[in-house]
């Protein structure tokens, strides 16, 4: 009960951030607030990474932790001998060509039949204004074609992501902000979250990925945040099974003791359009293993 | 006045049960009862960030915890940086163990105590 303010108290402190706030305003210079520049944004995040990070080469970014540990990428060499992610990559690639009821494939869905193209996805839908990730086109192809719609953050939803990305390998991040002020506020709205903090431990996701990538959390490394998402989907063995973006964002947000987001929310699409443009002409690794 | 009788004999009995009782008769405070809470995951969870004596991890998004006594010693400090480090460097990664209710002012007490030792 000490926790409650008096109502007088509260009135005082308010009246107090009023006078504040309106101090701050008056003390501001006449212009409109800065317009987001996601170009001058990524070339800054992509020096701060090659600052902390200087030997890795560019085509590494997307093997995360390996690409900053020595001791860490030996054992994940050992473990690339017989990839744990085979067994969804085979399944994902029957998939990706099995015939639906109409006799269509997923290939009829996407530009050059959906071979080596993962890199530019997410891409921003001017029609309807939203940020689409592959896992929603994934869906709305499937949808179309009379199938039930997957989960997005496991199962074959991950397999058809990584025969995706297999095919993909290679080709580096090519996300586009079309000349749409929802793009630009998507871009925006990502890019915020990505650096606010939340739950219980506060943590934002710039917190470990940045400020604290390449550092020791137990035996795990911080993967940098440059490059990050072009290894998914991944097989990780703390999950035993193979997951999307999305079900990591879900995650992390529980791991720092928030409430996640439902998969594909607004937020989390817009914080991969964002992360992703982050790591434009980072080449995709896809499918990836992670422990 | 019988309704009243049982009702004290069957919380007497209740109280009793291993349900109702106390946890037991681990300690709360002190340099073990600390040791315990700051290696427990989802209490302390001090080695995820920390290395130190006994933890047998390589963590370092923190600094190592050693020396405790000669580095910190002012308790005041310590408990602060336990209780809400957010305060003293906003850009830190350090969870606000008391501001954000994770522990309890006598459980960072104890982690303090524990620190001590190292």
């Amino acid at each position: 009960m000490h926790l409650l303010i008096p109502s007088a108290r509260l009135r005082q402190v308010a009246l107090l951030a009023g006078a504040l706030g309106a101090m701050a305003l008056a003390r501001m210079p006449a212009r409109a607030a800065t317009t987001p520049n996601p170009e001058a944004d990524r070339l800054a995040f992509r020096a701060y990474f090659k600052q902390r990070f200087p030997a890795v080469k560019n085509g590494d970014w997307g093997n995360g932790p390996y690409a900053v540990n020595a001791g860490m990428r030996q054992q994940w060499e050992a473990i690339m001998q017989f990839p744990p992610y085979d067994f969804a990559l085979g399944d994902g690639e029957k998939e990706f060509h099995r015939r639906f009821a109409d006799g269509k494939t997923y290939a009829d869905c996407f530009p050059d039949k959906g071979i080596g193209i993962r890199q530019n996805y997410p891409y921003f839908d001017t029609k309807t204004g939203k940020v689409i990730t592959l896992g929603i086109a994934i869906n709305r192809c499937r949808v179309a074609n009379g199938e039930k719609p997957l989960n997005y953050q496991k199962g074959l939803m991950a397999s058809i992501e990584a025969y995706m990305a297999h095919t993909s390998r290679g080709k580096p991040f090519d996300i586009k902000i079309p000349n749409d002020p929802r793009a630009l506020a998507a871009y925006e709205d990502g890019r915020k979250f990505f650096y606010s903090r939340r739950g219980q431990l506060n943590f934002s996701c710039a917190s470990c990925h940045v400020q604290a990538a390449g550092q020791r959390l137990r035996g795990d490394i911080l993967a940098p945040a440059l490059g990050i998402l072009a290894a998914f989907p991944i097989y990780r063995s703390d999950w035993g099974s193979m997951g999307t973006i999305q079900r990591r964002f879900t995650s992390c947000n529980v791991q720092v003791r928030s409430v996640p987001f439902k998969p594909q929310d607004k937020t989390y699409r817009d914080l991969e359009y964002f992360l992703s443009y982050m790591s434009n002409g980072v080449p995709i690794t896809g499918p990836g293993a992670r422990p | 006045m019988k309704t009243r009788i049982t009702f004290a004999a069957l919380a007497a009995f209740l109280m009793a049960s291993p349900a109702f009782a106390q946890p037991a008769a681990a300690p709360t405070t002190g340099p073990a009862a600390g040791r315990a809470i700051a290696f427990n995951r989802s209490l302390g969870n001090c080695l995820a960030c920390h290395t130190m004596k006994g933890g047998d991890v390589p963590s370092n998004v923190g600094p190592m915890l050693n020396d405790m006594k000669l580095r910190f010693p002012d308790r005041k400090v310590l408990f602060q940086i336990l209780w809400d480090e957010e305060k003293r460097n906003p850009q830190t990664v350090m969870p606000a163990f008391g501001k954000n209710l994770i522990l309890d002012r006598r459980q960072i007490e104890a982690i303090i105590d524990f620190l001590y030792t190292l």
